[in-house]
């Protein structure tokens, strides 16, 4: 019966462990897919899960319940994945591009239990409530993410996307009237401005971006504070030329790493100082950009005391002492390593906090339905669809947006045929 | 006067409009004992406002009736002397076909029907209340002179005949159409029975004298050289044909009835009632859309031998000195006689979320209601509800399942699901857009959509039958060997097709399915084609063109169905239903879902009132189990 479908069934955010339910008939073919082998039911193995580039996710614990014996009472296959943030979201986005399954609406496994007559209905008590509480939470998310500037956009899209929508059905179900034969132009620009809105919102949300970047960290101060050698201490490298000559460092000096399970950038830059070498002056501001732009500043000073020339125009995340092998105290030593371990956990803190807040699996979801949606509206906009398939893809994207911009029906786009031309005869 | 002691019937249609006679046939096909009560004998069949049948989503439902062996696409074939198939240009899924008729020849070839068709007694009179037995039961209705009338099942049709009340700029009188009396007293009596009684009105232009028209000036709309007919059965034009002429309202005409906006029926306020956007009045479209200087006027003949025209564009319900000023000012028209004045007109119609999916009252077991009557306009959407009724009240009368139309697999399901559920707020018309499963409810294949449901329920003639299985046959063996034959992508790109290059080999089905692709392609690739009927080669391309789509939709189908098969049951008491918010609950409580999808399409029902909605049905099964 039905579709498969999967969700995260732990807590969102970094855990010891990150368990993904799959239900429905397709779920041993997900796990297949992702080069897995289901156990027999009732029983676990250990399997090592690949994406489709053959790209190992994680070595998971695989539980299979077969149909009649599980919490919905469809097939489910359980994984037990390492509760990184990163493994999680690319094992969902592995299942999500197998075609086999989709994410799981709020409620949903809950309510195939209650259809396959699996719930005692004295459980039920208050299962509505949890429902709400889900959509809540996703819908306070939603204003989250979508908040200030977004909801601006999100107006637009949905104005947009029906007044598309209306132009296309007016000239199929008012077609003896006086309507403009040819809408197209409008429809172009319309969905081509959606298109690009969504591309950009998925770019930006996106945590393919994200994992393939990583987040950058900038670690900026005055010459001579210790930042070439706190990369290289962080990074066990010696990627940075270190000497006690101010303004070594002229260019950025990017390295990577793993921090808990974040890919991370750190980016070495050129102290900030009124510099009179024209290199040097053009690695400040390099510098400086970079540090506008990365994810997470951290702020070296020997004294403890943020320099002044900082505090314009670029946030301060953290504040990190070094040298504290000459100064004693807090702070961190590049030379003995302490404070080191503690100064990462800190940033790897505060990273996952702003993916984990948000709620990895909702955003997900969202980014699922923008990327369906994107894909829809681009094939809306190919010139050689005829108007019945292009307003079917439409229907499908605000389909697929229904979360976000809501319910677009035939009301609304009938209301915009009406008030925009002139119909009846 | 027809005199009918306690004869008993076992389906009493009220009403001789296209949803009435529908019915009345309907039911008479299914071999029960019907009887038909209408004003006038020879109002059966009439068309009280435009002379044309079909159009978009319109043309759909007549080809749906059609396929359940109905009467009003053989009708309009018959009657038709303009064919004309919308949207020729766009794809199958969007075409809908469209007629003028002769009012005359629709009329004559409808009491045709009742002639033939066995089992239907016409009974002239005015219907004045319903008969009520047990259980608030409809056991028949009782006329103007007193006489009752006995019937297990009652459908009511009654048009704008329930409280009709026709304006004219201030003048006011009770009617049910220009010259015909309106059903006051019935109406009265259902409203007091039923739930939910609202106003609606809609309007119809003046009718012109054609010799009265300067006709050398006017462009012309022919029809198509090719007709597209509405039955499955029709093969020729019936008759002559015409063409339809076209003018254009102008700055003056708009002047004239800006000046008299105030003596205007809908615009002095005498009017309650809603009426439809997509058929406004000539004083609507001028104050909405102020811009436009210009408006269309389409001058329809109303029959081969008719000496009336059907201005389609300028409904109106301002008084007759301006209609004449108004009319005089077109061109063309300067001369023109307005023979009878156009008019506004109100009338009672149902909450029509308050009936099930066979359109029956629950309130009153025994009683449907189809038509105007909930909330719908035209004679299209009128006759498929007529259809609906007849077959199910039949239905019941032998004590049978009744037969519920879907969303997935007609319009006739679409139109019934959404008054059903989401009720109205206009007079409600049958667009392509509201079917969401538009590729796979086409025009083309209304046949091999409902014409199975109709054989299992028997309501389709013998010949109408052969006629099917053979068509099914032929295409069978159509798409196997369409379906058998392989073209290489090199082949298709030599023959001019611009496909990928992708080395994939296709099967006749997925080259068709190729935008621009068409039959003649595939003959010219594989020359034993051309031994298959044009048509029936030409229904296999259509079906291909949109199969990708199709099997998404099917998907969707699936998930749809899985709610359709939870039935909620019709006595179910949704106050029972915890943590439902006021406002979810009086909607449930409005509309009655008989199925958790119902439910799941009211507006405003959220995923958790629907678990708590499902939990609490299931609930109710254990307890009752």
């Amino acid at each position: 019966m039905g579709d498969t479908i999967f969700a995260l069934a732990t807590a969102q955010g970094k855990a010891g462990l990150a368990v993904i339910r799959l239900s429905g008939p397709d779920s041993v073919a997900v796990l297949q897919a992702l080069g897995g082998t289901a156990p027999d039911a009732r029983s676990s193995r250990v399997c090592v899960l690949r994406d489709a580039g053959g790209l190992i996710l994680d070595h998971a614990l695989v539980l299979h319940f077969a149909e009649g014996a599980s919490f919905t009472g469809e097939t489910t296959i359980e994984l037990h994945l390492h509760g990184s943030i990163a493994v999680v979201r690319a094992a969902l986005r592995a299942i999500e591009a197998t075609g086999l399954a989709r994410a799981a609406n709020p409620g949903e496994f809950t309510r195939r239990a209650l259809m396959n007559d699996r719930l005692d209905l004295t459980q039920v008590q208050g299962l509505a409530d949890i429902i709400d509480a889900e959509t809540e939470a996703q819908h306070r998310h939603a204003m989250r993410v979508f908040g200030g500037e977004m909801a601006d956009r999100v107006t637009r899209w949905r104005h947009d996307l029906t007044r598309a929508m209306a132009l296309l059905e007016a000239t199929i179900d008012f077609a003896d009237e006086e309507i403009p034969e040819d809408v197209s132009p409008e429809v172009g620009v319309l969905l081509a401005t959606v298109a690009r809105d969504l591309r950009d919102e998925i770019d930006r949300q996106s945590a393919t971006a994200r994992l393939k970047a990583g987040f950058e960290v900038a670690l900026i101060g005055e010459p001579n504070a210790g930042k070439s050698s706190l990369l290289n201490r962080l990074t066990q490298s010696d990627a940075a030329i270190v000497s006690e000559f101010a303004g070594t460092t002229r260019d950025v000096i990017e390295v990577r790493m793993d921090v808990e399970g974040i890919p991370v950038t750190f980016l070495d830059t050129a102290g900030l100082r009124d510099a009179q070498d024209p290199v040097e002056v053009i690695g400040i501001k390099r510098a400086l950009s970079r540090a506008r732009q990365a994810d997470l500043r951290l702020v070296l000073t020997e004294s403890g005391a943020v320099p002044d020339r900082l505090v314009e125009g670029i946030a301060v995340d953290l504040v990190v002492r070094t040298k504290s092998d000459l100064h004693g105290g807090d702070g961190v030593s590049a030379v003995t390593g302490d404070g080191i371990a503690p100064l990462l956990k800190s940033i790897a803190s505060i990273l996952s906090d702003r993916v984990g807040d948000v709620g990895l699996f909702s955003r997900e979801r969202d980014r699922i339905a923008l990327e369906e949606a994107a894909a829809h509206i681009e094939l809306a906009t190919q010139s050689a669809m005829p108007t019945e398939l292009r307003s079917e893809e439409l229907r499908q994207a605000v389909q697929a947006l229904q979360n976000i911009v809501g319910g677009i029906d035939v009301e609304s786009i009938l209301g915009e045929v009406f008030s925009t031309f002139c119909v009846g005869k | 006067m027809f005199h009918v002691k306690h004869t008993d019937f076992d389906v009493l249609v009220v009403g001789g409009g296209h949803a009435g006679c529908e019915a009345a046939l309907a039911a008479a096909r299914l071999g029960v004992r019907v009887a038909l009560v209408t004003f006038r004998k020879t109002d059966l069949g009439v068309m009280s406002c435009n002379p044309a049948i079909g159009g978009l989503g319109k043309g759909h439902l007549v080809r749906e009736i059609d396929a359940m062996d109905g009467v009003m696409g053989r009708a309009a074939d018959f009657a038709g002397i303009q064919f004309r198939l919308l949207n020729r240009k766009k794809g199958p899924a969007v075409q809908g076909p469209r007629a003028q008729a002769d009012r005359e020849r629709y009329k004559a070839f409808m009491q045709a029907q009742f002639a033939a068709q066995s089992g239907v007694s016409i009974i002239e009179g005015e219907v004045v209340d319903l008969l009520v037995g047990d259980g608030n039961r409809a056991q028949g209705v009782r006329l103007g002179d007193d006489s009752e009338i006995r019937a297990a099942e009652v459908v009511l049709t009654t048009g704008t005949f329930l409280g009709g009340t026709i304006h004219i700029g201030g003048e006011r009188k009770s009617g049910g159409r220009m010259g015909a009396n309106a059903s006051v007293r019935l109406a009265d009596r259902l409203r007091a029975h039923a739930p939910g009684v609202g106003r609606l009105k809609t309007g119809t232009p003046p009718r012109l004298r054609k010799s009265s028209i300067a006709w050398d000036g006017l462009a012309m709309q022919p029809g198509d050289d090719a007709p597209g007919f509405f039955s499955f059965d029709t093969s020729h034009v019936a008759c002559a044909q015409i063409s339809c002429g076209v003018t254009h309202t102008n700055a003056e005409t708009h002047d004239i009835i800006r000046r008299n906006l105030e003596r205007s029926a809908m615009y002095g306020g005498m009017i309650e009632g809603i009426g439809p956007r997509y058929c406004p009045s000539i004083e609507d479209k001028i104050v909405r859309f102020e811009d436009k200087t210009s408006h269309q006027i389409f001058l329809e003949p109303e029959g081969l031998e008719s000496d009336l025209v059907y201005p389609n564009g300028i409904s109106t319900s301002l008084p007759h000195d301006v209609q004449i000023a108004y009319v005089q000012s077109i061109s063309g028209l300067e001369m023109a006689e307005i023979v009878q004045p156009g008019y506004a007109i109100e009338y009672d119609y149902i909450d029509p979320r308050g009936l099930s999916r066979s359109l029956e009252l629950p309130s009153i077991p025994g009683l449907s209601l189809a038509g105007q009557i909930n909330g719908t306009t035209g004679y299209e959407e009128a006759a498929a509800q007529g259809l609906v009724v007849g077959l199910n009240a039949a239905l019941r009368a032998l004590g049978r399942e009744p037969l519920v139309f879907d969303r997935a697999t007609s319009y006739i399901g679409v139109m019934v699901d959404d008054l059903v559920t989401r009720g109205v707020s206009e007079p409600y018309r049958m667009f392509t857009s509201r079917a969401e499963y538009r590729l796979t409810l086409r025009a083309d294949n209304a046949d091999q959509r409902l014409t199975p449901t109709g054989l299992a329920v028997g309501c389709i003639s013998a010949a109408r039958g052969a006629a099917f299985a053979d068509k099914m046959a032929r295409l069978d063996r159509c798409t196997a060997d369409v379906s058998a034959v392989m073209f290489s992508s090199g082949q298709l790109s030599e023959h001019g097709l611009q496909v990928r290059s992708d080395g994939k080999r296709r099967n006749g089905i997925e080259t068709l399915a190729i935008a621009g692709v068409e039959v003649s392609d595939i003959i010219a690739l594989e020359p034993s084609l051309a031994a298959h009927d044009p048509e029936i080669l030409e229904q296999v391309a259509r079906d291909a063109l949109y199969s990708t789509y199709i099997e998404r939709q099917e998907r969707d189908v699936a998930v749809l169905n899985r709610d359709e098969a939870i039935s909620i049951p019709t006595d179910f008491d949704f106050a029972s239903v915890g943590s439902l918010s006021g406002e979810i609950r009086a909607k449930l409580n409005a509309s009655r879902p008989e199925t958790l999808a119902q439910a799941g399409r009211i507006e405003g029902m959220t995923p958790a009132a629907l678990v708590s909605l499902l939990a609490a049905v299931r609930r109710a099964e254990r307890v009752s189990a």
